[in-house]
C-alpha cells in the first residue's frame, strides 16, 4: 500500500519537468554543502588582512570579507548552516503547524476553540525575550536555532491549512469518504491533507528564505552559530556595513538565497502535481 | 554601548592632529575671509537624545545635545586644562577641602531669569536628593557643605581631599526657579529644556530631530552658526549617504568610511575629515578568579601571542594605536616606558611551557593536568570591530596552542548573565578615558562585588593604595607619579590585555570654517565656526 | 453567526490576559532591567545608586505585585509611563509614532494586494507561461533581496547620483514653510522609497498564496461545471473561482494586521522614519517595559482582531463553512 503510493507519487513527479529541476537545484546545494572540505578553494576562516575586502578576482572569484577571507569558501561552507537552518526549521514548523491546523479545522468544536486560541497565544509570545532569559542557560549551537525557529514559526501554516480544511471537508467526496465508513484519520491524511497543501507548500517555500535570514539574527543574541563559522546570515549581515565599497558580499549570499527558495518553489511545485489526486496528468 | 564618563566624553572629545587629505588647511579665517553670521549646521546621530535634563541621562546623545544648551560652572578648554565656564573663576583651598566659585555676573537663563548662585545650590541640591533618578550622584556624595556666600559666590566644603571634586563642576546647572519644588521627572524640561549655553532649545521631532538656535545673549559671544540641527539616522550607511547628498553636514565616519569611501577629489573638495585618537580603549579582559588566568605568565603569554598592529590593520584599518594601559597616549597621565608586549609567538610558548602548558598528545592544544587549554572570548553584539578582534586573536591563539571559542550576545544579557555574575572566561570590552586620571572605580578591589566594574576581580594592595592616593592628590606632577606606577604594574600584571586606542573620524562640511582641531578635538569651539556668506545654504526664515 | 462572534469576543478576554501574563512575566525574566541598562557599566554609579533608582521605578517590588498595578491601570487605558529617562506617557509616546507607521503600511499592504493578486490569478490561469515564470522569478527575487541592499541602491541611485528624490526621513528641513500641496508633495517623495521597497519583499507571499490556490480551484468540479455550462472564461475564473481561492488570502491578511503597528524595524532604521518599530527596538534594548508591554499589548489585540475577522470572513468567501 506506500510503496504504490509512494511509486505512484514516483512516478507522476518524474514526469513534472520543473519540478525535477528543482530537486535538482537543491540536490545539488546540499551535495556542494556536504563536499565543502573538497570544493572550498581556502579555509573558510582563513584571516589574511593584507587582502581586505577585494573585489572579485581570479584568486577570490566572489572576492574577499572584512578581514580578507575567501567569501566563495564562506559561502561553500555557511551553506552547510543556511540549508540545514532552512530545512529543519520549516520541517519543524510544517510538522507542527500542519498536525495542529488539519485536526483543528477537521475536528471543529472545542478541540478547534483550543488550538487555535492557543496559536493566538503564540502569536504574540514574547520570543524575543524568551531567548534572552535562557541565554545563560543554553551552550550555543545550531539547533537551538533550528528548534527556535521551528517553534515559533509553525502558527502561520496552521492557521493557512485549518482555513483550507473547513472548506475541504464539506465537499462531495470527504463526505462520500466518510458515508463510506473511512476512519478519521484515514479521511484526514489521505483525502483532506493532500488537498489542502498548496497554501503550506508556499508558506514552507517562503519560510525557508525566512528561516536563513532569521538564523543570523538569533544567533547574534548568543544562542546560535558563533564566529568564526560562515552562514549566509552572517555573511550578508557583515556586508551590510561595507554595502558601498564591496556590493559581492552582500550580493552574492543573497543570490544563494534566491537560488535555495527557487529550487524548493520548483520541488514544492512538482510535489503538489504529483501528490494531489485530482490532477492525473502531470504537465509541465 | 560605551560609559560615558560624567557628561564631558562625547562633547569634548579630544584631538590633537589636523586635518588629513584636504589640499586646503580649512579653519583659518585669514584664508576664508571674515567670520560672518548664519547658516545651519546639521550633524547626524545614530541614537536620539531620551532626556534634555543631562543629569537624568545616560546616553550619549542626551549629553550631545545638551552641551550646547547648558553650562557647567567648569569646563575643560581645547588643551584639555579645566578652565571656568559659569564660573568666572575659582579658588581650591591649601588642603584640597574648599571649592569657592566666583560666577560670572549677567548671565541670564534663555527665558530671560538672571542665573546666581542659586541655581547652583540648586543644582547639587537636586544631585543629591535620593528622589533624583540620577547615575551621577556619587561624586556630589562626598560633599559636606555647599552654601552661597552671595549671589555671585558659591562654596563647597569635602569631607575628605578628593581629586576629581574640580572636574565634577563641569555637570550642567539647572535653573531652580523653573524646577524647585517639582517632580524633575515630570518636568517640561526634559522636552524643552532652558539653559544659559550658546544654543537655545527650539524644538524636538521625536525620532527626527532636534533642533536649536544660536543665543544672541551667550556670554561667550553669539554663535556665528544660526541654527544647529541634530538629526537622528539610525543606521550609519543612510546617514553617509545623507552626508554625500547634503542631507546631513557633519558626522562621525568609520574606518572603513574614511579610508576606502572618501578618498576621491570630490567628496575631498566638499568635506574635510579630522582624525585623532578618541578617548576610549579596547582591551581583551581575562577573568582573575578562573583558574587558567591566575598565573601571570600564562596571561603575559596570551599578550605576547596578539599581535596588535594586525588588530589596527585588520579592524581598523591602521586608524587607530597600540594601547599599553588605561591611559590616551599624549596625556599627562599617560606612561610610555612600561613593559611591552611585541608579538612574539616563541616567547609565549615559551611562557606558557613554564606555566606547566604542554602539548603531550600532539594535537595542537596544550594541555596542563589532562586538561586542554580552552577558553571562550565573550563580547557584545552590535559592536562589528569587537567581533573582528576577537576572530583574529582566535587565529593568533590557535597558534600558540590555545583553543579560543567566541561568543557574541545582546548587550543586556552579556552584562546581566556574564560579566556582572562573573560567568565568563575572558572579555573584548572597551572603556572611555575620562579627563581626569582617576580610575579607581575599574581597578581597586573594593570595586569587585556582582554589578561594580572591576567585574574581572583585580585585586593588587599596591595599586589599591596609589588609587586611594591618586584621588586625594591635587598636585599634577604628585599624580602623574602615581599613576605612572600604576600602568607599570598593570603593564607587568597583564590583568588587560590593552589592544588599541581608535581614531576618532570626525567629517564637516568644507563651507563650515574656523574649526580649530586641538587636544579635546574639533567641537570645543563650536561658537567659532562659521560660513562664509557666499557659501551659505540656509537662511533663517522670521520666526513667528 | 451573533452568536458566534459574541462567544469568540467573550473568550478573548481570558486569552488576552493569558497572554498579558506570560509577556509579562518572561519580559522581566529576561536579563537586565531598565534601570541597569541606563547605569551599567557606568563608573561613577555605586550598587546604592540603583537601588535607588529601582525604587524610583517600583521595580523593587514582587513580580505579581508590579503585574496588578500594571494591570490596574490598564483597565483606565493607561499604560503608565516610560522607564526611559524621558519618563513620558506610554500613550504619548506611541500616538505621536502611530499615524506614520500604519500610513507606511497600509499604502504597502494596498500596493501588495494590488499586484500580487492579479499576478497570482494570472500566472495560475496561464501556468508555466512566460508570464507566470517571469513574475515568479520576480517575486521571490524581491522576497529574497536583502532589504537593506536594495534600499541603499535605490538611495544611491535615486538620492545621491540622480538627486530625484529624498534619502531618508519624513520631510523635508523647509517642510514647515511649505503650502499645503508642498507638503503633499514632499511626504509624497519621502514615501516613495519605503513604500515600494516594503512592498516588493512582500509580493511573494500573497501572489504565491493566491496563485496556489487559484490552481487548486479550477480544477474543482463546480469549475469544470462552470464552464461545461458554456460560461465565458472570464465569468468562471474571476466569479467563481476566484472567490474561492481568497481563503489563504484572507488568512494572509488576518495575520499581516498587527505587523500594521508592529512596522517593520528594519525599513525604519534604514530610512530614518520614526515609527513603532524603531520604538519598540529602542525599547526592548533598553528594557522599558511599560512600552514593551503597550506595543505587545496593541499587538496582542490586534492579532486577536485580525484572527477573528478572517475567521468570520471565510464563512464570507466560502459558504459551505459554516461557522459556530
Amino acid at each position: 500500500m506506500k510503496r504504490t503510493l509512494f511509486r505512484d507519487f514516483w512516478r507522476r513527479f518524474k514526469r513534472h519537468r520543473l519540478g525535477l529541476i528543482g530537486a535538482i537545484i537543491v540536490f545539488i546545494l546540499f551535495a556542494v554543502s556536504l563536499a565543502a572540505p573538497v570544493l572550498s578553494p581556502y579555509d573558510p576562516s582563513y584571516i589574511d588582512i593584507k587582502s581586505i575586502l577585494e573585489p572579485p578576482s581570479y584568486e577570490h572569484p566572489l572576492g574577499t570579507d572584512q578581514l580578507g577571507r575567501d567569501v566563495l569558501s564562506r559561502i561553500i561552507w555557511g551553506g552547510r548552516i543556511s540549508l540545514m537552518v532552512g530545512f529543519v526549521a520549516v520541517g519543524i514548523a510544517m510538522v507542527i503547524g500542519v498536525f495542529l491546523g488539519a485536526v483543528a479545522g477537521y475536528y471543529g468544536g472545542y478541540v478547534d476553540t483550543i488550538i487555535m486560541r492557543f496559536v493566538d497565544i503564540m502569536l504574540c509570545f514574547p520570543t524575543f525575550f524568551l531567548i534572552l532569559a535562557v541565554v545563560a542557560l543554553l551552550e550555543p549551537s545550531i539547533w537551538n536555532i533550528m528548534v527556535v525557529i521551528g517553534a515559533t514559526g509553525w502558527m502561520g501554516m496552521a492557521r493557512l491549512i485549518r482555513a483550507e480544511i473547513l472548506s475541504i471537508k464539506e465537499r462531495d467526496y470527504v463526505l462520500a469518504a466518510r458515508a463510506l465508513g473511512s476512519s478519521h484519520a484515514r479521511i484526514i491524511w489521505r483525502h483532506i491533507v493532500p488537498n489542502a497543501m498548496a497554501p503550506v507548500l508556499v508558506a514552507a517555500t517562503l519560510g525557508v528564505a525566512a528561516a536563513i535570514l532569521t538564523e543570523s539574527a538569533l544567533s547574534f543574541l548568543g544562542i546560535g552559530v558563533q564566529p568564526p563559522t560562515p552562514s549566509w546570515g552572517n555573511i550578508l549581515t557583515a556586508g551590510k556595513d561595507s554595502i558601498e565599497v564591496a556590493w559581492w558580499l552582500s550580493f552574492y549570499p543573497g543570490m544563494a538565497i534566491l537560488i535555495t527558495v527557487l529550487g524548493y518553489n520548483l520541488l514544492g511545485e512538482g510535489i503538489r502535481d504529483a501528490i494531489d489526486p485530482w490532477l492525473r496528468e502531470g504537465r509541465g | 554601548m560605551l560609559l560615558v564618563w560624567g557628561c564631558f566624553a562625547l562633547i569634548f572629545s579630544p584631538a590633537c592632529s589636523r586635518p588629513e587629505g584636504s589640499s586646503e588647511t580649512p579653519g583659518h579665517p585669514a584664508e576664508a575671509g571674515p567670520p560672518c553670521y548664519g547658516d545651519t549646521l546639521i550633524t547626524g546621530s545614530i541614537g536620539e537624545p531620551s532626556n534634555l535634563i543631562p543629569i537624568l541621562a545616560s546616553d550619549s546623545a542626551s549629553h550631545e545635545v545638551a552641551g550646547l544648551i547648558y553650562n557647567g560652572l567648569v569646563k575643560y578648554d581645547k588643551n584639555l586644562k579645566l578652565v571656568g565656564d559659569l564660573a568666572e573663576s575659582f579658588e581650591v583651598s591649601r588642603s584640597g577641602l574648599v571649592i569657592t566659585f566666583h560666577l560670572r555676573k549677567g548671565v541670564r537663563w534663555h527665558d530671560g531669569q538672571p542665573f546666581t548662585a542659586a541655581d547652583v545650590l540648586f543644582t547639587y541640591k537636586t544631585m543629591v536628593d535620593p528622589r533624583t533618578p540620577t547615575a551621577y550622584a556619587e561624586d556630589f556624595l562626598q560633599v559636606e557643605k555647599a552654601e552661597v556666600l552671595d549671589p555671585y559666590t558659591f562654596r563647597v566644603t569635602y569631607k575628605k581631599p578628593f581629586a576629581p571634586a574640580l572636574a565634577s563642576w563641569g555637570i550642567s546647572i539647572l535653573p531652580r526657579h523653573l524646577l524647585e519644588g517639582r517632580d524633575i521627572m515630570k518636568s517640561p524640561l526634559v522636552r524643552h529644556p532652558i539653559g544659559t549655553g550658546p544654543f537655545i532649545f527650539k524644538e524636538w521631532k521625536a525620532g527626527e530631530k532636534v533642533v536649536l538656535t544660536y543665543n544672541p545673549d551667550y556670554f561667550e559671544g553669539r554663535p556665528y552658526i544660526d541654527r544647529f540641527i541634530y538629526r537622528v539616522i539610525p543606521d550609519s550607511a543612510t546617514m553617509f549617504m545623507e552626508l554625500k547628498a547634503g542631507g546631513i553636514d557633519s558626522m562621525g565616519l568609520s574606518p572603513l568610511q574614511y579610508a576606502r569611501q572618501t578618498e576621491y577629489r570630490k567628496f575631498k573638495e566638499n568635506f574635510n575629515k579630522y582624525r585623532y585618537p578618541a578617548f576610549a580603549y579596547t582591551y581583551l579582559g581575562f577573568n582573575l578568579e578562573d583558574e587558567k588566568f591566575r598565573d601571570r605568565r600564562v596571561r603575559q603569554a596570551i599578550s605576547y601571542a596578539i599581535d596588535r598592529g594586525e588588530l589596527i590593520e585588520g579592524v581598523l584599518l591602521g586608524l587607530g594605536q597600540e594601547a599599553t594601559g588605561p591611559y590616551k597616549p599624549g596625556t599627562w597621565a599617560y606612561n610610555s616606558n612600561v613593559k611591552q608586549y611585541p608579538y612574539n609567538p616563541v616567547k609565549a610558548r615559551e611562557l606558557l611551557q613554564k606555566a606547566g602548558w604542554r602539548d603531550p598528545d600532539g594535537d595542537g592544544i596544550l594541555d596542563k593536568g589532562g586538561i586542554p587549554f580552552r577558553f571562550t572570548i565573550i563580547t557584545n553584539q552590535g559592536n562589528d570591530t569587537r567581533a573582528r578582534t576577537a576572530e583574529i586573536i582566535q587565529r593568533r591563539l590557535k597558534e600558540v596552542g590555545i583553543d579560543v571559542k567566541i561568543r557574541i550576545m545582546e548587550w543586556a544579557a552579556f552584562i546581566k548573565e556574564f560579566i556582572e555574575k562573573k560567568a565568563f572566561e575572558a572579555t573584548i570590552l572597551g572603556w572611555t578615558i575620562s579627563q581626569d586620571p582617576d580610575i579607581y572605580d575599574v581597578w581597586h578591589s573594593s570595586k569587585t562585588r556582582p554589578g561594580e566594574l572591576n567585574f574581572i576581580s583585580y585585586r593588587n594592595t599596591e595599586v589599591d593604595a596609589l588609587l586611594e592616593k591618586g584621588r586625594r592628590t591635587f598636585d599634577q606632577g604628585e599624580r602623574r607619579k602615581i599613576y605612572w606606577r600604576i600602568q607599570e604594574i598593570l603593564a607587568e600584571e597583564v590583568p588587560y590585555v590593552f589592544l588599541y586606542v581608535p581614531d576618532a573620524l570626525p567629517v564637516v562640511q568644507a563651507r563650515f570654517k574656523g574649526i580649530e582641531p586641538a587636544a579635546a578635538g574639533i567641537t570645543y569651539n563650536l561658537i567659532k565656526w562659521y560660513v562664509p556668506k557666499a557659501e551659505q545654504r540656509f537662511k533663517l526664515k522670521a520666526e513667528s | 453567526m451573533a452568536a458566534y462572534i459574541l462567544k469568540r469576543l467573550l473568550l478573548m478576554i481570558p486569552i488576552f490576559l493569558g497572554i498579558t501574563v506570560i509577556s509579562f512575566a518572561v519580559l522581566h525574566l529576561a536579563p537586565g532591567a531598565p534601570t541597569e541598562m541606563q547605569t551599567m557599566m557606568q563608573p561613577k554609579v555605586s550598587l546604592e545608586a540603583r537601588a535607588r533608582l529601582n525604587a524610583i521605578y517600583g521595580l523593587d517590588k514582587p513580580l505579581h505585585i508590579q503585574y496588578f498595578d500594571w494591570l490596574k491601570r490598564l483597565v483606565r487605558f493607561d499604560f503608565g509611563r516610560s522607564f526611559s529617562s524621558d519618563n513620558r506617557p506610554v500613550q504619548e509616546k506611541i500616538m505621536e509614532r502611530l499615524p506614520v507607521t500604519l500610513f507606511i503600511n497600509i499604502l504597502s499592504l494596498v500596493l501588495i494586494l494590488v499586484v500580487a493578486v492579479p499576478i497570482g490569478i494570472l500566472s495560475a490561469v496561464h501556468r508555466y507561461s512566460l508570464f507566470d515564470k517571469a513574475t515568479t522569478l520576480f517575486v521571490f527575487v524581491g522576497f529574497a533581496t536583502p532589504t537593506f541592499w536594495l534600499a541603499l541602491l535605490l538611495m544611491l541611485v535615486f538620492g545621491v547620483h540622480l538627486d530625484w528624490l529624498p534619502i531618508s526621513g519624513l520631510k523635508s528641513l523647509n517642510y514647515e514653510y511649505l503650502g499645503f500641496w508642498g507638503k503633499v508633495v514632499d511626504l509624497g517623495r519621502h514615501l516613495i522609497l519605503p513604500v515600494l521597497l516594503s512592498a516588493f519583499g512582500g509580493l511573494a507571499g500573497l501572489s504565491r498564496y493566491m496563485r496556489g490556490n487559484m490552481l487548486e480551484v479550477i480544477r474543482q468540479d463546480y469549475i469544470l461545471t462552470a464552464r461545461a455550462k458554456g460560461l465565458p472564461e472570464k465569468v468562471v475564473i474571476y466569479k467563481h473561482a476566484l472567490r474561492n481561492a481568497l481563503l489563504p488570502v484572507v488568512t494572509v491578511l488576518g495575520l499581516s494586521i498587527p505587523g500594521l503597528i508592529g512596522g517593520s524595524v528594519i525599513f525604519e532604521s534604514i530610512f530614518a522614519i520614526p515609527g513603532m518599530g524603531q520604538l519598540f527596538y529602542g525599547a526592548v534594548m533598553a528594557r522599558d517595559y511599560p512600552v514593551v508591554m503597550g506595543e505587545l499589548v496593541i499587538g496582542a489585540v490586534l492579532t486577536l482582531t485580525g484572527n477573528l475577522v478572517a475567521d468570520i470572513s471565510y464563512a464570507l468567501v466560502d459558504p459551505r463553512i459554516r461557522v459556530r
